[in-house]
Formats: C-alpha cells, sequence, structure tokens
C-alpha cells in the first residue's frame, strides 16, 4: 500500500499532498487534521532535503508516518521532490519506477512540465494521479493508458464547457496577458537518472 | 430566464479562478495569511450563490487551501453539492474536496450514500470511475456496507477501467465491512483471470494485500498464482505474486520446494532489476522454510549472494541499499554464507550514504563470531572517532553494544577487552546513550563473577576522573556511567586496591553537581565503601586509619544532605547519623566493622527482566480493587511518583537476607576465597601488580599467564582495547600451539598403537577457549511463574476483522446488503431510507444462521478440507514444468464451475426463495410444505433439488450444466429407518474428516401423532466396528438423549456422532428410541426399534480433484481394480452421473460424451477412483481404490442404485 504521496519543492513549500490513509493524532476527535499532515510534509522535507544528491533513494519512515514497517521513498527532479510514503508490500525499485512514469505523464500532459505547471495546476496533477493510484493501491502503470484516459476527460469536460465556457477562456486569457511571460526554465531536464528499468513500463 | 443565466457567467468571469488565487497568494508574500482570510471569506459569499459553478470554482480553490495546511470541513456540505452536480467537470471537483477532506467523522458523508449509488451507475464511465476514486479516499463502514453490493455489480462491468477501478476499490470496502469478503471473493478470484492485464493486475494487488496481512487462508490460492506467475510477462503482477508466495512459503513448506526453480530461472532470465531482487527475496525466504527440509539447497543460497554481492557493488546506491537489506535477511538462516562477504559489509561502512551505513551496521550484528569480534569492534571503534553528527555515532554506540551483548555475551571471549571498550565508549561527547553504557557495565560486573576484580579498578578509575565524564550533566548524558562506577565500587568493594582513594573520589564537592539519581547511588556506595574500610583497618589493627575515614564521611556527608533531591537528601541524612554513632563507638575503642558490613551482607542475583510480570497473581488477590477509594481530586499526583519509579527501575533489584549473621558472613567469604583459589580462570582476570594467588600451585598450566597490564590500567580513558586485541591473538596462538602438541602427543600415542580418533585441525569458534570463564549468572524467575509468552497481538489491527476462512462455502445469509427500493424519487434523507431495510435483511439471516449454525459448521470443515487436500495435491505432485497445458480447461472447469453456480442463485433471486431454498437443510419445519409444494409446483421444486445437488458439493456435471435441459429428478439423500403411529424416523449419514473416523448421522424425527412427544432418548447396540459417541462419563449401556420434545406434527432434527474402527464394509446396528407420548387422556411409555444401516458410501466425502492429480494417483499403481456392469438404463448420462455424486459422494474430474471420471475419498483416506462409461442401455463402472473390499462393497451399493435408474 502507498500511504501518502507528496510533493514539494526545494524549500518545502507543498505541490501536492494525497494522504491515502488517516494519521490518527492524539487525543482522536481530529482524526486527518491538516496539521498533522503540514506536520508531515515539514518532517519528511526535513529528512529528504538533508540528504545528497547521488545517496539512495529509500528513507525508513521518520515517526509521523506511521510504523517501521513504512519507508520513504523519493526522487529529486530539478525544484521538486516527489515522495512516497510506501509500507512492506510494495516493491522499492517498483515505486521508483513509478515516480518515474508519474513525472514523465506528467511532462507528457503538460508538455515540457515544470514546477510552475504543478503550482497552478494541482487540480490537474490530482486528477493524473488519480488514474494511476487509487486509494493507495497502484492502478495502472502504462503510460499510454494514463494519458489516454486523461486526454478522454479533458475533451468531456472541454464539451461540458461548450459556448459557455468561451468567455471565462477569454478572461482568463487576458488576465495572463498582464503577466510577465511564465517562465519555463525550472523544467525537469534531468529526467535521465539511471533508472532501474522495467522493461513493461517502457 | 436566459438573461440570469448570461449574467451569471458574466459574474463568473470576474471571480477569483484557482489560478488566480494561488497568483494573489504569490504576490502576497509578506501578509499572506491576511491575503487568504480575505480570500475565505470570498469563497464563502461565492458558496452562498445559487450557480453550481461558482460553487464548483469555490471548491477548487478550497482543495488548494486545504493542501497548505487550512481547515476546509466547514465547507463540507457545500463539497457534497458539488460532487452531485450533474456535470462532470464538477463532479471531479467534488470528488476530489471530498477525498481530500473527508475522513470517518465528517458527518455529511452519510448524505452522499445515494448520490454515489447514482453516479455508479452512471452511463459514462468517468461519473463512474471518478466516483469509485473519490470513495476509495473516504469510504466508511456504513458506505462499505450499502455500496458493497453496487460496488460487486461493477466488477463485472464491460469497460475494463471501470472493473480495474472497482476491483481495486473492493480491498478498502472489506477492511471497513469485513462481511463482505466473503460473498464477493468468488468474484474477485475471477478476476485473476481477466482478459484484460489492468483488471488482471488489480485483482492481483488486492489479494496480495489481504493475503499479506492473513496469509494462510489464501494458500488455496497458491495453483492459481503459479500458473499467474508462469504465464504473466507484466512485471507488476509478478512482483506482487512473488511477493506474495514469500509470505505464503513459512505456512507450507512444500510449497517452496516448488517454487525455487521457476524463480532461479526467473533470477536467471529476467533483466529487470526490481523483479530479480524479489525473486532474490522469495527465494530467501524459502530458503528459510525450508531450513532444515532440502539437503541441496547451497546452490540456491550461493545463488542470491552471488546475486545480492553485484547489487552491492554495484554503483546504484539504491541496489546497494537493497542488496544489504537483503543480505540480512539471509544472514538470519544462513550465516556461514555471508560471513564470506564481511570485506564487502565492511566497505559499506566507509559509505558516504548513512542509510547504507545503518544497514551495514545491521549486517555486522549478524556476522561476528568469537573470531573476529575484536577485529569488527576495532573497526567500528574507528568510525565512531571519525563520525560526524551524534545521531550515527549513537547509533554505531549501540550496536557495538548491541553486537557484543547478543545472545548472552556468545561471542565474547575476554571481558577485559569489553570492559575496556565500554570504558572507552565513556569518552564519547554528548551521546545520549549514557545509560545504554552503564547498564552493560553493571550487567557484565554482577554476572561475570571472574572479571569483577578488573572491572571494579576500571571504575575506581572513572570515579577518578569523573570530572571528564560529569562535564554535561543532561540527562541520559555519558555521566550515567558514573551510576554504574559508584555503584560496582561500591558493591563489590572488597576488590578495591585503594578503597580510601575512591572513597574520597566519591565524596568531592563536584559529585553534588551531579544529576539526583547519581548522587543517591553515590551516598548508598560510600558507606558500602566505609564498610569495607572499616573492615581492613580493624582487622590491620589500625584503628588510626579507620577513625579518619569516619571523619571523612562525618565532613563531607552534610553537602548531600543539603540536596534538593530527596531521594539523596533522606540517604545522607540516615547514614550521617549512622556514621556519628559509628564515630562514637569508635571513640570508645570499640570494634563496628562487622556490624557496619552486616548492612550489606549477603549475595546479590540478577533478575530476568520478565521475571516481575511473571509473577503469578495469587488467589484472592484483585489488583484492580481499589484500597483506599480514590479522593474526588487527584491534581499533580502522579507526576512527583513518577521520577522516583524512574529511578528505582535503573537499579538493579537486591535481594538480601535481612540479618545475615557474622559467622556466616565470615563463612562464605570464606568460601569465596576459596572457590577463586581453585579457579584457575581467576587468576588469568586479574592481572592486577599484587598477583596473590599466583603461586598456588595447579595452576601453571594455563596458557597465558605472562600478561603485564598493569601499565594501562592505572591510566583512565586510555585507549587500550587495542592490546587486548594483539593479546588475544597471541593468546590465540599459544593456544594452538598447545593443542598442536597435545596433538603430537595424540599422535605418538596413536603410534604407539592406542587408536583415537583424531579430528581435523581447523580453527573453528568452538576452539577458541574463553580467557575468562564466562560464568553467565542465569536470571532469576519467580517460582511457579507462567511459562508462556502471551502474544501481543495489537486487538485494534484492523487487518484483524479479515482473518476469514475463505474455502468455506457460502450460506445463505451470506450475502450483501442490496438497496430494494432503489429509485427514491422523493428527496427522503437517505437515512431513513436505508435503516430499515438493513434492519430487515440483517434479522431475517440470523434467524437462520442460528438454525443451521451446526450443520454449517460441520459441512464448512468438510469443505475446507476438501480444499486442503486440492492443494496437498498440487503441491505433491512434481516438477511444475509437468505441469500438462492440455488439461488446463479441464483444471479450470472443474475449480470455477461449483463457484459460479453458487454465485447464481445469490445474485438472482436470492430473497425470493430464501426462505425455501434449501429443502434438505430445514426439513424439519417445512417438511410437510415440502410435500405440499411437491405437487404444487413440481418445476419449482426441480429447480431446487437441482440447486441441492450443488452445494451438497456434488460438481454436478460441469462442462455442459447449461446444455442438457433435461431436469434432474428431484433426489433426497434421506432415507427411512423406522415408522409407527407416533413418529417417522428418516436419517442421512456423512463422514467428516475430523479426528479419527467419524460419521454423522442425522436423523429427522416427525410427530404423526396428536400426541405430545418428551424425553425421547436414543439408544444403540454398540458393536465392535462401531459405536454411539455418548456424553463423558456415561457407560456403553446408556441412551443419549434427544434434545428437543415434540409437539403433534413437528418434526426435528437430530445428530448424532458414531465411531467407526473399519470401513471396508457396510455396517448395521440395531438400536431403540423410546419416549413418552402424552395428550389429553395421560402418558404412555413408547418405543421404537430400528436398524440403522451403514453403507460403505457414508464413509466417503465429496473432495473435488484435479485431472493431472486423478492421472497421477492412477498412474502410482497401487490402487486395486473392480468393475460392474448394469443393464437396461435408460436415464440420461448427465443425470446419471449426478445420481452418482449425490447419492454416492463422488465428484466428477473429467467427462468427455459418455464417459466420466470420477474421485471420491474416504474419511480414513481412501482415494476411490471411478471410470464411468455409458452404452446403449447400459452402463460399466470400472473402479479403482487403496483398498478392495471397500471398492467392491461400493461398487455393490452402486449397482443398487442404477438398477433404479
Amino acid at each position: 500500500m502507498i500511504k501518502a504521496i507528496l510533493i514539494f519543492n526545494n524549500h518545502g513549500k507543498p505541490r501536492l499532498s494525497k494522504f491515502y490513509q488517516p494519521y490518527v493524532s492524539t487525543p482522536p476527535p481530529p482524526i486527518r487534521s491538516e496539521d498533522t499532515q503540514q506536520q508531515i510534509i515539514r518532517e519528511t522535507f526535513h529528512l529528504v532535503s538533508k540528504r545528497d544528491e547521488n545517496v539512495c533513494n529509500f528513507l525508513e519512515g521518520g515517526l509521523l508516518i506511521g510504523g517501521s514497517d513504512n519507508k520513504l521513498i523519493y526522487r529529486h527532479y530539478a525544484t521538486l521532490y516527489f515522495v512516497f510514503c510506501v509500507d512492506s508490500s510494495e516493491s522499492e525499485l517498483g515505486i521508483l519506477d513509478l515516480i518515474q512514469v508519474f513525472v514523465e505523464t506528467l511532462d507528457k500532459c503538460f508538455e515540457n512540465v515544470c514546477e510552475l505547471d504543478l503550482i497552478f495546476h494541482v487540480d490537474k496533477v490530482h486528477n493524473i494521479l488519480a488514474e494511476m493510484v487509487m486509494g493507495g493501491m497502484v492502478l495502472e502503470t502504462n503510460m499510454n493508458e494514463i494519458v489516454t484516459q486523461i486526454d478522454a476527460q479533458n475533451k468531456l469536460e472541454k464539451s461540458e464547457a461548450g459556448l459557455a465556457g468561451a468567455p471565462a477562456r477569454a478572461v482568463s486569457a487576458v488576465k495572463n496577458m498582464n503577466l510577465p511571460e511564465i517562465p519555463r526554465n525550472i523544467n525537469i531536464g534531468d529526467i535521465s537518472i539511471k533508472v532501474p528499468n522495467l522493461p513493461s513500463f517502457k | 430566464m436566459a438573461l440570469k443565466m448570461v449574467k451569471g457567467s458574466i459574474d463568473r468571469m470576474f471571480d477569483k479562478n484557482l489560478q488566480d488565487l494561488v497568483r494573489g497568494i504569490r504576490n502576497h508574500k509578506e501578509d499572506e495569511a491576511k491575503y487568504i482570510s480575505q480570500c475565505i471569506d470570498e469563497i464563502k459569499q461565492e458558496l452562498k450563490q445559487d450557480n453550481i459553478a461558482v460553487k464548483a470554482n469555490a471548491v477548487c480553490k478550497l482543495t488548494y487551501l486545504q493542501m497548505l495546511g487550512y481547515d476546509i470541513s466547514w465547507a463540507a456540505f457545500n463539497v457534497v453539492e458539488v460532487m452531485s452536480a450533474p456535470k462532470f467537470t464538477f463532479k471531479r471537483i467534488g470528488y476530489l474536496a471530498a477525498s481530500q477532506c473527508f475522513h470517518e467523522g465528517t458527518d455529511v458523508i452519510m448524505l452522499t450514500t445515494n448520490q454515489i449509488r447514482k453516479d455508479l451507475s452512471s452511463p459514462s464511465q468517468y461519473d463512474t470511475g471518478v466516483a469509485l476514486t473519490g470513495l476509495s479516499c473516504f469510504v466508511t463502514p456504513d458506505l462499505a456496507r450499502d455500496l458493497a453490493n453496487d460496488i460487486m455489480t461493477l466488477m463485472s462491468h464491460t469497460k475494463p477501467y471501470i472493473r480495474k477501478k472497482a476491483v481495486l476499490i473492493m480491498y478498502k470496502v472489506f477492511l471497513k465491512y469485513p462481511e463482505s469478503l466473503r460473498p464477493a471473493f468468488p468474484r474477485l478470484k475471477e478476476k485473476l483471470e481477466d482478459p484484460d492485464p489492468g483488471v488482471q493486475s488489480a485483482a492481483v494487488n488486492v489479494i496480495c494485500e489481504l493475503a499479506r496481512r492473513n496469509p494462510k487462508n489464501y494458500l488455496s490460492l497458491a495453483p492459481l498464482f503459479f500458473k499467474l506467475m508462469t504465464s504473466s510477462t507484466n512485471n507488476w503482477v509478478l512482483i506482487k505474486i512473488i511477493k506474495l508466495f514469500g509470505a505464503l512459503t513459512p505456512l507450507e513448506p512444500r510449497l517452496g520446494k516448488k517454487l525455487i526453480e521457476p524463480l532461479t530461472n526467473l533470477i536467471h532470465s529476467t533483466s529487470a532489476m526490481s523483479l530479480l531482487y524479489e525473486c532474490v527475496n522469495t527465494v530467501i525466504a524459502v530458503l528459510i522454510s525450508l531450513s532444515s527440509g532440502m539437503p541441496n539447497h547451497s546452490a540456491s543460497i550461493q545463488l542470491c549472494v552471488q546475486k545480492l554481492r553485484i547489487l552491492i557493488e554495484d554503483s546504484d546506491q539504491n541496489l546497494k541499499y537493497l542488496g544489504l537489506l537483503a543480505m540480512s535477511k539471509i544472514l538470519r538462516t544462513h550465516p556461514k554464507s555471508v560471513q564470506a562477504h564481511k570485506d564487502l559489509v565492511l566497505q559499506c561502512l566507509d559509505d558516504k550514504d548513512e542509510s547504507i551505513r545503518l544497514r551495514a551496521l545491521d549486517l555486522l550484528y549478524g556476522m561476528v563470531s568469537k573470531k573476529n569480534l575484536m577485529e569488527i569492534v576495532k573497526k567500528l571503534m574507528m568510525h565512531v572517532d571519525k563520525a560526524e553528527g551524534t545521531a550515527y555515532r549513537d547509533e554505531l554506540l549501540t550496536k557495538i553494544i548491541d553486537i557484543c551483548s547478543q545472545s548472552n555475551y556468545q561471542h565474547i571471549t575476554n571481558f577485559e577487552w569489553y570492559i575496556s571498550i565500554l570504558v572507552e565508549l565513556t569518552r564519547l561527547e554528548g551521546t545520549r546513550h549514557g545509560h545504554l553504557i552503564a547498564a552493560q557495565m553493571l550487567d557484565v560486573a554482577i554476572r561475570v563473577k571472574a572479571i569483577r576484580r578488573f572491572a571494579v579498578s576500571q571504575m575506581s578509575a572513572l570515579l577518578d576522573s569523573a570530572h571528564l565524564v560529569a562535564s554535561s550533566t543532561q540527562r541520559n548524558g555519558i555521566c550515567e556511567v558514573l551510576y554504574a562506577a559508584a555503584w560496582i565500587c561500591g558493591e563489590f568493594s572488597e576488590h578495591l586496591q585503594e578503597p580510601q582513594r575512591t572513597l574520597e573520589a566519591m565524596l568531592r564537592p563536584r559529585v553534588t553537581t551531579l544529576p539526583g539519581h547519581i548522587q543517591a547511588v553515590y551516598v548508598q556506595n560510600v558507606v558500602k565503601l566505609y564498610a569495607a574500610i572499616l573492615q581492613q583497618k580493624e582487622q590491620a589493627g589500625d584503628s588510626q586509619a579507620a577513625q579518619e575515614a569516619t571523619q571523612l564521611l562525618v565532613e563531607r556527608l552534610p553537602q548531600f544532605v543539603q540536596s534538593a533531591d530527596l531521594e539523596v537528601q533522606e540517604r545522607a541524612s540516615c547514614i550521617l547519623q549512622l556514621v556519628k554513632h559509628v564515630q562514637k563507638l569508635q571513640a570508645k575503642d570499640m570494634p563496628v566493622a562487622e556490624e557496619v558490613s552486616a548492612l550489606f551482607a549477603g549475595e546479590l542475583n540478577p533478575v530476568a527482566p520478565k521475571a516481575q510480570k511473571k509473577v503469578p497473581v495469587p488467589e484472592g488477590l484483585d489488583l484492580d480493587a481499589w484500597i483506599n477509594e480514590p479522593l474526588s481530586d487527584s491534581e499533580s499526583e502522579d507526576e512527583a511518583p513518577k521520577a522516583i519509579f524512574h529511578d528505582e527501575e535503573q537499579r538493579p533489584a537486591k535481594q538480601r537476607p535481612p540479618e545475615a549473621d557474622e559467622q556466616e558472613l565470615a563463612r562464605r567469604r570464606e568460601a569465596r576465597k576459596q572457590e577463586q583459589a581453585n579457579n584457575p580462570f581467576y587468576i588469568k582476570s586479574s592481572p592486577s601488580p599484587q598477583k596473590r594467588y599466583q603461586d598456588t600451585p595447579g595452576v601453571d598450566h594455563i596458557p597465558v599467564v605472562q600478561i603485564d597490564l598493569s601499565v594501562p590500567l592505572k591510566v583512565p580513558g586510555m585507549p587500550m582495547s587495542d592490546q587486548y586485541v594483539k593479546l588475544e591473538e597471541e593468546r590465540r596462538h599459544q593456544q594452538r600451539l598447545e593443542k598442536d602438541r597435545k596433538r603430537k602427543k595424540k599422535r605418538e600415542r596413536e603410534r604407539r598403537g592406542t587408536r583415537r580418533h583424531s579430528s581435523l585441525h581447523t580453527e573453528s569458534d568452538e576452539d577458541i577457549a574463553p580467557a575468562q570463564r564466562v560464568d553467565i549468572v542465569t536470571e532469576e524467575m519467580p517460582e511457579n511463574a507462567l511459562p508462556s509468552d502471551e502474544d501481543d497481538k495489537d486487538p485494534n489491527d484492523p487487518y484483524r476483522a479479515l482473518d476469514i476462512d475463505l474455502d468455506k462455502p457460502l450460506a445463505d445469509s451470506e450475502k450483501l446488503p442490496v438497496q430494494k427500493h432503489r429509485n427514491a424519487e422523493t428527496s427522503k434523507s437517505p437515512e431513513k431510507e436505508d435503516v430499515p431495510v438493513v434492519e430487515k435483511k440483517s434479522k431475517k439471516p440470523k434467524k437462520k444462521e442460528k438454525q443451521h449454525k451446526e450443520k454449517e459448521r460441520g459441512r464448512g470443515k468438510k469443505e475446507a478440507a476438501g480444499r486442503g487436500e486440492d492443494l496437498d495435491f498440487w503441491l505433491s505432485t512434481t516438477p511444475p514444468a509437468a505441469a500438462p497445458a492440455p488439461e488446463e480447461p479441464g483444471v479450470k472447469a472443474s475449480v470455477t464451475a461449483p463457484e459460479e453456480e453458487r454465485e447464481e442463485p445469490q445474485g438472482e433471486e436470492q430473497a425470493a426463495d430464501e426462505g425455501e431454498q434449501d429443502p434438505e437443510k430445514k426439513p424439519s419445519k417445512h417438511k410437510k410444505k415440502k410435500h405440499k409444494k411437491d405437487k404444487e409446483e413440481r418445476p419449482k421444486d426441480k429447480k431446487k433439488s437441482r440447486k441441492k445437488a450443488s452445494r451438497e458439493g456434488a460438481a454436478e456435471p460441469v462442462e455442459n450444466g447449461a446444455l442438457d435441459e433435461e431436469p434432474l429428478p428431484p433426489m433426497s439423500s434421506y432415507c427411512l429407518l423406522a415408522e409407527n403411529s407416533y413418529i417417522k424416523m428418516t436419517y442421512d449419514i456423512q463422514g467428516s474428516l475430523q479426528e479419527d473416523s467419524r460419521v454423522t448421522v442425522s436423523m429427522v424425527l416427525e410427530n404423526q401423532s396428536s400426541s405430545f412427544l418428551k424425553s425421547m432418548e436414543l439408544n444403540v447396540l454398540d458393536s465392535l466396528n462401531a459405536r454411539l459417541a455418548r456424553p463423558e462419563g456415561s457407560s456403553v449401556h446408556d441412551g443419549v438423549p434427544v434434545p428437543f420434545q415434540l409437539p403433534p406434527g413437528i418434526s426435528n432434527e437430530a445428530q448424532f456422532v458414531f465411531t467407526i474402527q473399519s470401513i471396508v464394509m457396510a455396517q448395521k446396528l440395531k438400536g431403540t428410541l423410546s419416549f413418552i407420548a402424552k395428550n389429553d387422556e395421560g402418558s404412555t411409555h413408547e418405543k421404537l426399534d430400528f436398524k440403522l444401516h451403514f453403507p460403505c458410501t457414508s464413509y466417503l466425502i465429496t473432495t473435488p480433484c484435479y485431472s493431472d492429480a486423478f492421472a497421477k494417483l492412477l498412474e502410482s499403481g497401487d490402487l486395486s481394480m473392480s468393475s460392474i456392469k448394469v443393464d437396461g438404463i435408460s436415464m440420461s448420462f448427465q443425470n446419471l452421473l449426478a445420481k452418482i455424486c449425490f447419492h454416492h459422494h463422488f465428484s466428477v474430474v473429467e467427462r468427455v460424451d459418455s464417459c466420466a471420471s470420477m474421485y471420491s475419498r474416504s474419511i480414513q483416506g481412501h482415494h476411490v477412483c471411478l471410470l464411468v462409461k455409458k452404452g446403449e442401455k447400459s452402463v460399466s463402472v470400472d473402479g479403482k481404490c487403496n483398498d478392495s473390499t471397500l471398492l467392491s462393497n461400493l461398487l455393490e451399493e452402486m449397482k443398487g442404485t442404477l438398477a433404479q435408474c
């Protein structure tokens, strides 16, 4: 089982957080409270950020993330950390590959993805993730399949917006015009980190 | 209207959307909190509007804020609103928000049940998909119960996209609503062979997750998974399956044997490292489970270790890490093969990656032996010096202690060395494991008697230089070792060389800066020391020196009396008074030493850590009862005592006889001295300048005597453990020489003619004799301690509820609750709608359950045993490659068909014929009804009986259940036993595999009179071969009471168990049923005689069998053969088979045209195989069985059955 998926940047700012199991904080009433989640993000960032570039990608979990059975498996792409917290039923190398598939899928869906894409479209990232992992279990590992489903859903969305959506789109385009060009330089260029490859993924 | 819409959408253009919000937050870096609270106010306004698009936009923004840590639970209702929007765009936003912020405590969840159900059955696959995804994150027990059936339907959806999601979410449903596991499992199992790889992978995923928690329930799936493993090419699936096998093998070693070969093949062939790694891992698990079973698995181990070495040597840190991780698993069972790679592991200790260093440390733990312990620890000590960062250094420290102390100091040959290591460790600045070192010092000093002298000298040196250690007085800091040092010096003060000096060291003013609990130990041990000094001085007649010591105490103790720590203060003032008293006595020149030392007389034994827990509670003592009713106000009650108890814990428990008289004491001391004198090892361990016992005769044969250690002992804290390494080498060398010498002598003797067994010279662990006699005192346990270790399973473990036997056939009562009135047009609150339905549902089955409980149980066991047999067959067949491919369809069919049949009645007509579904099961009350119905609605009854046949486990003709439309005649296995005007008895016999050979006779008693029947009692005249199982304590002539009474016209069923010795022949038993019949005129005593007939058939148990196992069985050649032929049969072959299955408890293995092979098993394990062939109007049956008598009897009985056809 995957217990949580976190994405944060080099400064620990969360870009996506997905918790698949409630973290019970004592006293009981606030079960999956935002505070616990923030604390987990902070602690994870603290653990991960102090590690060198060329050390292994596995970490025995902190206390908050729950139990000795759990592991943090992470990858660092440019400005972003992708961290999966998993228990012992997951294959470590398999999850590393999954992260790679995830990032490659993001890259495909956003066309040369960068941190800003994740900042402004966290909902889309969630949707992509939902096609890969469901309730903490791996749903699909084939990138083409994921992209197909995402495209189909986007098409559905567009058809629903129809004419009524047009003015909104125009306004948003106008709003964006006033901004300086979104910098695209923080891309995840170094995707070619050596991956022990599972042939089926490619 | 149209205008309003346009206006709405124009308004919306100027609402902030998610991007605007993000941009705004980024532009307000300084006053982010203020800006966000402003935004939240806006959002609240937006949520109040009617336009669903505005609401969705607001919820979308809230989801983002949730990620930043803002509480959005107040908007939960709006989230539900957006979830129920008709458009997919909004729905998705709603479900996302729900999955991020809903949890079990969210009360609006119960409003969502119907909405989710609607979405699940939506024609758009994406609506369904998004609902499933959302539900997977916030499913609650209520939702799981209400929606389980809907989700189960989706598992057979036409779109694989939905199927795979439905399959995955079932795991969450099982977790929340464990009752759903059994009804849903057959379908889940089906999905393992789904044509879509994604669905298949999802099913594997779910089953692996389930099996990981309760592996034993999933053993029977092993053959299926094995097939998948050898056929699948999806690495994800393979990894999951291989991991699952890793969990299963410990339960079934035979499975391991079967796995080894395909796994090794995979290891050789795969290019994917992840798969390779998991294979290696599972092979390791297999080898662990087989550790005794298989002789030639060393090749596999070598392969694993060799592959792991490649991983560890890889430049990829991830592989290195995993390699070490797997290596540590091998280490547990095969330390030898790992120890060969010590170099590699030590190399990893130098790695820059801390995770890898820690893994390497773990490995070292298992790699040490007597031979290399010193070397390894030396290396670790070097790392301790080099290590930057206290965390890693502390880890090293604990590892060193772990390694040395493991399994009762098994690997330590020289305790002097160990003590010096501990002393060296005290020089670590800022460690937080002072207490660990202290505990080790105490433990060693107490348990290894021979080392005490050395330990004391080291500890006194430590006390002398306490200022070095005591610089940091934080809790658990290194100053803790002073606790141990003080205690050891005090307790074993007779070994001190310069007690006075140590006494002074312990009374220095600086001591008062130490933590309280340490000071307390100081004070207490000062007195012990003082007692020893008095003793010594008085014996020497030096009363002057004795008085000086007293004076010192009187002067210095007041500094402790002023201590803020209560414990210290109390002890100090007590002792001060004592010493003052002694001073008075001394002034009168009276000898006091004996009396003072009597305070501390007695031997001290270590107590096992669990001893306290194991003291049995005396009878009549209620630990929970209040002694005094607590006062209402209990403020600050628990703080102060806590600290005291904490201190107490660290102090080793002392057991002292209250008063030991002086003579006894002197005697003991003398005895101890004697013992030490006679102990050859003792001398070696006291390398002090005063080698008192050196000249004792009889010790000159000890190899190492000439060790001059006097120098290092004087200097505290100097690294001297290294010397021991050298010394140890020398010592071993000498030992070896000596051995060689002995061997030579031996050889000479041998040459002279005496034949002796000579062993090869290898320096194994055993050859290294310890330098000290490791007299490790065993820990004490209280008398009549309870031996068992209560397993501490967490009762709150959510996975425990899923520990469910899946092999038992489904009972009628086990169904997923179905929503009956699905389309409630009115928008009633879902609560009201749901609750009564569920209640109705749950009540009904309960009643039934009770009635059938017993029967059900018996049958379940039988069936489970049957499945177990399957697995046995599968496991016992040799190499997996031999699994014949062409036969597989047959196998599949015979496995899945009964499942499907069990499914069908469930899904379709469940509630409808729930009441009368199974006449055989409820023969009692429905007996009469059934007869009526027989006449009325014949067709329905036929259907029923057919169902019954399949439920009986008689795998009804499989391949073609649907082809032949000819209905089966009704069958009942109950036959008449006896009948009179009062009562009618019918019976059926069933074998059970439990315990010895037993059969259960189910007897239906029907009251045919108008009297009330009571006090029924059944008695049977036992034969040598068959006995009625009577309640304990009753004689063979006593009857067994029937547990019910019968009002007029009522029938009920009673069960009696018989024990059978030999089952090869049919049996007959005479018996009587006696009862009292009561009617208006009065009551009469009646009885009814009967003859109970046990045909050989009744000893058979329907057992399914795979065709390959069947073929093996026939080939094995240890079955004898017989055959019969019956003519004049008009019945269709299918019905014929069904009849044999039903009446004779066989199952069809395979059927080809008009020829079928069948199998069954007796309660004593005989295999019975049949080949049934149908010719023109005739049937021939060839049988094979372990026992020829049984076979011929069976065939005779079958002839009888067939003749009626």
